[in-house]
């Protein structure tokens, strides 16, 4: 399978703090992988950088662009789902709209994935996303990740908020998803998601100290 | 292509946002309130120095504006930024396909349309309700006011942005807010430059310093159509008036805030696209 993003001599420092140090490592389409560690292994700040929100030193090629320069691109193939759901203060229906106007995606995508995850969307559209309850959240953003049917999907800790119901259900839909896409799963436990991957790294001090498939 | 579409989103969904908050409404409520208080206690029928009517009332508008919009365009707009980055907001949107610079841009001008448009339909109704009561309506004082307005509103949200992309918090953010904001009072009245003046300084370099604050130069601009001497500013007024044209000044009033607005604000984004968003 084909790279489908190479990380060359990544080091991210937070003023004299590094955080990532001289990480290489080929990500290839169709890998499933558990990234796991402790707090402050350096999951999240690769997952950012990843996704062009930091600047770094080395180089992250992505679908041989670069995140930093060539964010528009890349981001139309990738889905996110963040650990914590933000405050978001759009009402529901604004979200369908917001996102899907920007991915060019039929609202109704993430409108079947929320409702099969157990979100009623339509008695919720009127609300602000803030107001929703945590696992409603985290629902709605599974739902904005998958629907956009990415190239890859980041996920951070996607099941920490989910009811065990959601969560089967969102392991189901991870077990068919996109056999040639990339999935990176954050996680603290590799027990949860050892299932889905076929992959597990794990990092510490901001490097990798296994590769192993599984 | 793709980022004019990014930017549309943006500034649709700060503006969306924005007509859900209590204080919008509030500040538009406020801003209509003076104008309908000032048709009810009889404004329009008062003079001031030569001035009666219509351009009675918008002058005490302006004077009224002054007083509200910078402090109120700086600490509704100077969280935007530092705020969604915080509360990790930014990190979700723009793991999405927007450029930075749509993110940015898009905030700064949702906030100039839901800022300025109240300030401007309440100047606006009242000269419709001029109109429909028989008063005379000075046009070129409506344009003007309505160009400085925009001129004011935008200085003050390209500052605001550039803080916010700089603050590493939101009360840093507030607080450095609200320190230029004081600094820029406290040098608007030429009373200062008066004092200067007794203290035997370069009159023409003090004049051009008071010009470099936008507030001074909101508060000239608004004064030199009906007052075209500059009488109410005193001695000053004849090194403004002997330097540059009345037309020349009223360009220079309305172009430098926005200008000036602009640097900052493209300062900001500069900033923004090249260090941690997050």
């Amino acid at each position: 399978m084909e790279n489908i993003i190479t990380i060359n001599q990544l080091t991210k420092s937070f003023k004299k703090t590094s955080v990532i140090e001289n990480l290489s490592h080929n990500f290839k389409a169709g890998e499933r992988i558990a990234l796991v560690g402790q707090n402050g292994a350096g999951k999240t700040t690769l997952i950012r950088s990843i996704l062009g929100l930091y600047d770094y030193d080395g180089s992250i090629d992505v679908m041989g662009m670069n995140p930093r320069t060539e964010r528009e691109n890349i981001l139309h193939h990738i889905g996110f789902v963040p650990q914590i759901p933000p405050p978001i203060k759009m009402t529901v229906g604004e979200m369908l709209e917001f996102f899907g106007t920007l991915t060019n995606t039929d609202e109704q995508e993430f409108i079947t994935i929320s409702e099969k995850l157990g979100l009623d969307v339509q008695a919720n559209l009127d609300k602000p996303f803030m107001k929703l309850s945590g696992g409603m959240k985290q629902k709605l953003l599974v739902s904005f990740a998958l629907g956009r049917k990415p190239k890859i999907l980041l996920m951070d800790e996607p099941a920490a908020n989910l009811d065990p119901k959601a969560r089967l259900i969102l392991f189901d839909y991870l077990h068919k998803f996109d056999k040639d896409a990339l999935m990176i799963i954050s996680s603290h436990r590799i027990d949860e998601v050892e299932g889905l991957v076929n992959r597990l790294i794990e990092m510490d001090m901001g490097k990798i100290i296994i590769d192993k498939e599984v | 292509m793709k980022s004019f579409s990014s930017l549309k989103q943006i500034i649709h969904s700060d503006i969306r946002q924005n007509l859900r908050s209590r204080w919008f409404w509030a500040y538009s409520i406020l801003f209509g309130g003076f104008v309908a208080v000032m048709f009810t206690s009889g404004i329009t029928e008062s003079q001031i120095i030569g001035f009666v009517g219509l351009s009675r009332l918008m002058v005490t508008f302006m004077q009224i504006s002054m007083a509200i919009l910078p402090i109120y365009v700086l600490i509704s707009t100077v969280r935007s930024v530092v705020g969604d980055r915080e509360n990790s907001v930014m990190e979700y949107i723009l793991s999405f396909p927007i450029s930075f610079t749509s993110y940015y841009w898009g905030k700064l001008l949702g906030r100039f349309i839901i800022i300025y448009t109240p300030v401007f339909i309440a100047l606006l109704g009242s000269t419709i309700w001029a109109l429909i009561t028989g008063i005379d309506v000075p046009w070129d004082l409506f344009a003007l006011y309505s160009a400085l307005l925009a001129s004011l509103v935008f200085f003050f949200l390209g500052l605001s942005m550039f803080i916010s992309a700089r603050a590493t918090s939101q009360d840093i953010a507030v607080s450095t807010a609200f320190i230029i904001w004081l600094f820029l009072v406290a040098f608007i009245d030429l009373i200062l430059i008066g004092i200067m003046l007794r203290m035997r300084g370069n009159p023409s370099l003090i004049i051009g310093l008071g010009m470099l604050n936008p507030l001074q130069v909101f508060r000239t601009g608004s004064l030199i159509l009906f007052d075209p001497q500059l009488t109410v500013m005193g001695t000053a007024s004849y090194y403004v008036l002997d330097t540059v044209t009345r037309g020349a000044f009223i360009a220079y009033s309305i172009l430098y805030p926005i200008g000036l607005g602009f640097l900052f604000a493209w300062l900001g984004n500069r900033y923004f696209n090249r260090n941690d968003v997050v």
